[in-house]
């Protein structure tokens, strides 16, 4: 869609020019940003971790575009947008996870605790334990349930007996509200749970090596509204001890359990800001559009 | 002399073929297009080709399987009343006389005059029958082949029936596969009821003595045989476990490498160079355990002043081992391989490593497939032939010792079925029960083997 800077049409707002644009239709009385510099406030003060100018390259091609944000501490951060926007990409680039790709290629800075994750010098097995993550479809592994919330703290040397990892199991499904369902068949295999309790469960076995920061890639999408309203819960309560950024595709949800909104297209992110004001009063055209189910 | 018979029915067919289809073409057309038709038109081709090619071949088949039973007795009944009176082995040997006298014209000049007429006769029963097959071949199909292509109409379920028949020839195929492996293991049944006659079965199974040399006449110094399996299978079971040892670790590890840290570049390349390990001939695997690899492991047994026998059950293992390594790493791989990436992907978000991720996570889910891939192995080290009748012994010593000659049951039974052999001796015999407790056993393995991978494919849907 290439229009000339000063020439707009109703139906196609200039996405290249970045001026902004005073709408004649009575709908949209407001004033919008249509360009694609970032919009609101993507910087929070004292924050978990800084993300600047980071750039992601699968081989040739440009996934992400020169992105800048924060997470902030005991926060959860939403990131929304249409499919393929990158926020996935942007995601397993703050704990590493893009590493397994062999093209993928980040560029620019993303640092934790003012550390650069991407530095030569961190190894990428700490930096996991501290970035934990939870995927889309539940992945337990083939094993008891209490073998899967150990798992972690075993590899890292986290317990020096028995009791002491015991009691971390014991804590972390706890904290992951699935305590009362398995604490008698915590020997039966993670696998035969249901798809809600196995999603508590990965989201169990990631706490259990007590991260910073909480990665989500759409954690619900592959569960029931009834599993879905547990975990949000569940993010709710653990966002008093840990950062969590979620990628979802329900923006009630990212209304739901937010305190922060970020609106991804196309490699760009194009608004972020205090969950109510971008689902009530949203600056950016895309963002309005996006919110009010125009496309996407 | 069939052969332009089949060629003429194969014509007959496609001609069946392409005649059913315009019929089917010409009614559709009457009735108002294609539309109307309950089938393709090529359904009716194949419906009318089928109804003439299965009828004709019918035919066909029953009368060769009937045609020396009617020549013979008709040829029987021609000869003289003394010849016929004669016991059924006799009677036999004249009737091969005269088959030798039809088909190769030989001896004709100084045969009986009796037979001389037998063979002729013969020869023009066997013209006569040859034409009666021919047409009733060909005309057996034209009359169902002509009814499917009366019947023809637009209402006529043709692809249901063709599809029906195709059916019916797919069950056959597999029945055939049934059957034949029914068919052998009666017969191998059979013959070891037959020793089981002669030596008893717990004898055969709990002997510790192996020694099958029977005499075969009388007055034959020979010794008097001791049948006790338990020897030969230990031999058996030795080499499978030198071989097992071999492959198990090599192919599991070079399994893992393959669809853990190999690239896809990498992996493309190196799994068929070792599958090739796969298709290299026993034979060639077995000559070179015999001139190469058994001398070898002598002169090191004897460099570091150990008896090493120079058909030691070790050399016949460590080839076997390195013939079915690609069982192993071929079938593992492919299972690790089938470990989903969710799978890596948690454990990696949880801060292990990829050798961390391998061990505890990718090797014990694919643990069972892994074990079914080791019992294939095994199933096949047991059966295996060639290498260990060339670089194994025939002595069966009831040892352990891998420096010291064994033998195996499958060269047990190679040995005692060549040669000159009656068969009805209980030495021949041995090999059919040999052969029984080998195929009960490997059965077993491969039995366990299909449950586990079974089991395996479970636990991921």
């Amino acid at each position: 869609m290439e229009l000339t800077s000063n020439q707009t049409h109703p139906a196609f707002p200039t996405l290249l020019s970045g001026a902004v644009h005073q709408e004649s239709e009575q709908t949209r009385s407001q004033a919008y940003t249509t360009g694609r510099k970032t919009v609101g406030t993507p910087f929070v003060d004292k924050p978990r971790m800084t993300c600047r100018d980071v750039e992601v390259y699968y081989g040739e091609k440009c996934a992400i575009n020169k992105i800048s944000i924060d997470v902030g501490c005991n926060e959860v951060l939403a990131m929304i947008g249409p499919s393929g926007c990158g926020k996935s990409t942007f995601l397993r680039c703050l704990n590493r996870m893009n590493d397994t790709v062999p093209s993928c290629r980040v560029v620019g800075s993303i640092c934790l605790d003012e550390t650069d994750i991407y530095h030569p010098s961190v190894d990428v097995v700490p930096l996991r334990a501290q970035v934990g993550m939870v995927f889309q479809k539940p992945n337990p592994f083939p094993k008891s349930i209490y073998d899967n919330v150990a798992y972690g703290p075993r590899i890292h040397g986290l317990t020096k007996n028995k009791v002491e990892l015991d009691e971390i199991v014991e804590t972390s499904l706890i904290k992951a509200g699935l305590w009362e369902e398995v604490k008698d068949r915590l020997l039966e295999p993670g696998t035969g749970l249901s798809g809600g309790q196995q999603q508590r469960l990965c989201i169990a076995r990631a706490i259990a090596v007590s991260p910073e920061v909480i990665l989500m890639d759409e954690p619900c999408s592959a569960l029931d509204p009834i599993a879905t309203a547990r975990v949000e819960e569940l993010i709710a309560e653990l966002r008093t001890q840990f950062s969590i950024v979620i990628v979802t595709h329900a923006m009630q949800q990212a209304a739901r359990v937010s305190q922060r909104t970020a609106y991804f297209h196309l490699g760009d992110l194009i608004e972020v800001g205090a969950t109510d004001k971008i689902f009530t009063n949203p600056k950016h055209r895309l963002t309005e559009d996006y919110i009010t189910g125009r496309f996407g | 002399m069939y052969t332009y018979l089949l060629l003429c029915i194969l014509l007959i067919t496609t001609g069946a073929y392409f005649g059913g289809k315009a019929r089917a073409k010409t009614i559709a057309e009457a009735s108002g297009g294609m539309r109307t038709l309950h089938s393709l038109p090529s359904h009716y081709g194949m419906l009318t080709a089928l109804s003439y090619a299965i009828p004709a071949l019918l035919v066909f088949a029953l009368w060769r399987i009937f045609e020396g039973t009617i020549v013979t007795s008709l040829v029987t009944k021609s000869l003289p009343i003394e010849l016929q009176q004669l016991s059924p082995n006799r009677l036999s040997l004249v009737l091969n006389e005269v088959r030798n006298i039809v088909f190769s014209g030989f001896a004709s000049h100084n045969a009986d005059p009796a037979i001389q007429a037998a063979a002729d006769l013969y020869l023009s029963t066997m013209n006569w029958l040859k034409n009666a097959v021919a047409v009733s071949t060909l005309l057996g199909g034209l009359i169902p082949g002509a009814i499917a292509y009366r019947s023809i109409r637009k209402e006529l379920r043709a692809r249901n029936l063709v599809e029906g028949i195709g059916k019916v020839i797919l069950i056959g195929c597999s029945a055939v596969a049934i059957f034949t492996t029914l068919g052998i293991v009666f017969s191998v049944l059979f013959e070891s009821l037959r020793f089981f006659h002669a030596i008893p079965f717990f004898d055969f199974l709990f002997g510790l003595q192996w020694s099958p040399q029977t005499a075969m006449r009388v007055d034959q110094a020979g010794s008097s045989g001791a049948f006790g399996a338990v020897p030969v299978f230990a031999g058996t079971i030795l080499i499978a476990l030198i071989a097992m040892l071999v492959a198990i670790p090599v192919g599991l590890l070079a399994a893992i490498y393959l669809s853990e840290y190999a690239g896809s570049r990498m992996r493309t390349w190196a799994k068929p160079m070792l599958e090739i390990l796969a298709g290299i001939p026993t034979v060639v695997y077995g000559f070179f355990a015999a001139l190469t690899v058994a001398p070898l492991i002598r002169d090191i047994g004897q460099a570091i002043g150990l008896q090493v026998a120079s058909e030691s059950a070790l050399a016949a293992g460590l080839v076997m081992g390195i013939m079915i390594i690609p069982f192993v790493s071929s079938l593992s791989d492919d299972v690790i391989h089938a470990v989903p990436q969710a799978m890596r992907d948690g454990s990696f978000a949880l801060g292990a490593t990829r050798f961390e991720t391998i061990r505890l996570v990718i090797i014990p889910a694919a643990l069972p497939g892994i074990v079914g891939s080791i019992l294939l192995a095994v199933s096949r080290a047991i059966g295996e032939t060639m290498i260990v009748v060339m670089a194994a012994g025939l002595s069966a010593d009831l040892t352990f010792n891998p420096l010291k000659a064994v033998t195996t049951v499958t060269v047990q039974i190679v040995t005692l079925l060549v040669g000159d052999q009656e068969f009805d001796s209980p030495k021949t015999l041995a090999a059919f029960a040999l052969g029984l407790l080998l195929f009960v056993f490997t059965l077993f393995l491969n039995f366990i083997a299909l449950r586990v991978v079974r089991k395996y494919r479970e636990q991921y849907e």
